[in-house]
């Protein structure tokens, strides 16, 4: 039962890691900090103020997130560390259908959890790195009714800023808990099987939120 | 009632054993034991995953057929505030064995809070029905006895499924005697009453979690493998820095410099620099 209340309230928030990002217009990404505080108010503003996100309006999350997300997450790198060592052996075709079906996982999974966002606050914890550091991660935690829930994120600094790579919910990172899965998969049905299994989970999940709708 | 006093009296015993530097080791040494006894199984991540998936397949059966009907029933008859109130009450024994935990793993001030979150529910809240603490402040924080060993140095050992219970490792299924001690059926000394109480606390959490369930068929690959993933990850991982500032909005959005150094006013702090400078 404990795992199931982690679980549920990893779905109810998750992801809301990658779409916390989603309001930000120019967001400051010089310090790694001062990005996720700008992404964290400027996410629980905008969550408030629509209706249609929070009625779980998933195409307009998904635009959302493909225009205000997208400039801050390396999701590139998110998607190769889920598949891990086989990555490489990956063709560049290949690579870019993983990395857009598991968008669109992480996206449904997100649109889903936007619904259950109401009276939270979120509280930002001290940075604790060196300024010299290129890889940081930086805590926060959504307050509302019963425990707080844990939202770290993982980032990189790159040319153009920080960018985040990893999401931490409730203790676990988004990447490691896929990659076994992933492994799974492509163990039994190659690179492709897991495309396919993906694809199929993104399109049964559209096709009964199309359902549900109608 | 007086089986939770007489837990805080075994709080207060335990206290000079978790302040003394010993205690750090403990967990190590059990880890070490436990692998003596169990050969290069305890090493690895799930040495027994045909049985646990067997026992797993008999949970989720369970599930579908029993506690996910029964949830379902519960939460459309049942009104969402005294859905609440019963969460509550739960909740408010799990506290105190929080703050126990707490204190054990060395965080006094993280386990005064919530020592403070249990008098404060059991008295103002009405036996906990109300959770008056968290709107005074007082965040909520669930620690139990396998965080408290783990906290200790102990890793938390192979995946085990158990019948009924469901997730669990090498670790927690050791203090799961002492966390079922501390479950809200302390409360009650006449073993039908155990058995309701549990029930009910068993039916309410299903009920809150009937939607989210529902989600995770959607994103898990693997429902087994996720599920394990996600316990071994999540079991194994300690978040224990107390220091937050709470974000307001409006307040730090577009204003950057407030950021630099400069905490706003909502902060709330310090919290326990010794725990966040041992990670």
């Amino acid at each position: 039962m404990k795992l199931l209340t982690s679980l549920s309230r990893l779905l109810a928030v998750a992801t809301l890691g990658l779409g916390l990002v989603h309001a930000a217009h120019a967001a400051d990404a010089s310090a790694p900090d001062l990005l996720i505080r700008q992404l964290s108010l400027e996410t629980i503003e905008a969550v408030k103020a629509d209706k249609d996100i929070q009625a779980g309006n998933v195409s307009k999350i998904i635009a959302l997130v493909d225009t205000k997300v997208m400039p801050y997450i390396n999701f590139q790198r998110m998607t190769s560390s889920a598949v891990g060592r086989f990555w490489r052996q990956a063709t560049p075709e290949q690579q870019g259908r993983l990395q857009s079906e598991f968008k669109t996982l992480l996206v449904r999974t997100y649109a889903g959890a936007l619904t259950q966002v109401k009276d939270q606050t979120i509280g930002l914890k001290p940075l604790r790195a060196q300024p010299t550091d290129t890889e940081v991660v930086v805590k926060t935690e959504i307050r509302g009714k019963g425990d707080p829930i844990q939202l770290d994120y993982r980032l990189e600094k790159g040319g153009d800023g920080w960018k985040i790579y990893d999401v931490n919910v409730l203790g676990i990172w988004l990447a490691d808990q896929y990659r076994n899965s992933f492994a799974q998969e492509i163990g039994a049905n190659g690179i492709d099987g897991l495309i396919k299994s993906l694809a199929d989970k993104n399109a049964k999940a559209a096709g009964s939120a199309a359902a549900a709708k109608g | 009632m007086i089986r939770i006093t007489r837990m805080l009296g075994l709080l207060a015993l335990v206290l000079g054993l978790a302040g003394c530097q010993t205690v750090r080791g403990v967990g190590t040494r059990i880890e070490h034991a436990v692998d003596k006894v169990m050969g290069s199984k305890g090493q690895k991540l799930d040495p027994w995953e045909s049985w646990n998936r067997k026992v797993f397949a008999f949970n989720e059966k369970l599930d579908e057929n029993v506690l996910k009907p029964v949830a379902t029933a519960y939460s459309e008859m049942v009104p969402a505030p005294i859905r609440t109130g019963v969460g509550n009450f739960f909740g408010n024994i799990g506290d105190a064995w929080s703050a126990i935990n707490l204190m054990l793993q060395g965080r006094f001030k993280a386990g005064v809070e919530q020592g403070m979150r249990f008098a404060v529910n059991s008295t103002l809240g009405i036996a906990g029905v109300l959770d008056i603490a968290t709107e005074a402040g007082l965040e909520k924080n669930s620690q139990d006895f396998g965080k408290t060993l783990g906290k200790w140095g102990m890793g938390t050992g192979a995946y085990v499924v158990w019948p009924l219970f469901g997730p669990s490792s090498v670790r927690d299924s050791l203090a799961l005697p002492l966390d079922w001690k501390a479950s809200p059926a302390v409360v009650f000394d006449d073993g039908r009453k155990k058995v309701l109480i549990t029930s009910l606390n068993i039916v309410n959490t299903r009920a809150n979690f009937l939607r989210a369930g529902e989600m995770l068929e959607d994103i898990a690959l693997d429902k087994y493998t996720f599920y394990r993933d996600a316990y071994l990850q999540r079991r194994g991982s300690f978040d224990d820095d107390d220091e937050v500032e709470v974000l307001v909005p409006g307040s730090g959005a577009s204003a950057p410099e407030a950021a630099a150094s400069a905490p706003l006013p909502a902060v709330k702090k310090p919290a326990e620099p010794a725990s966040a400078a041992t990670r």
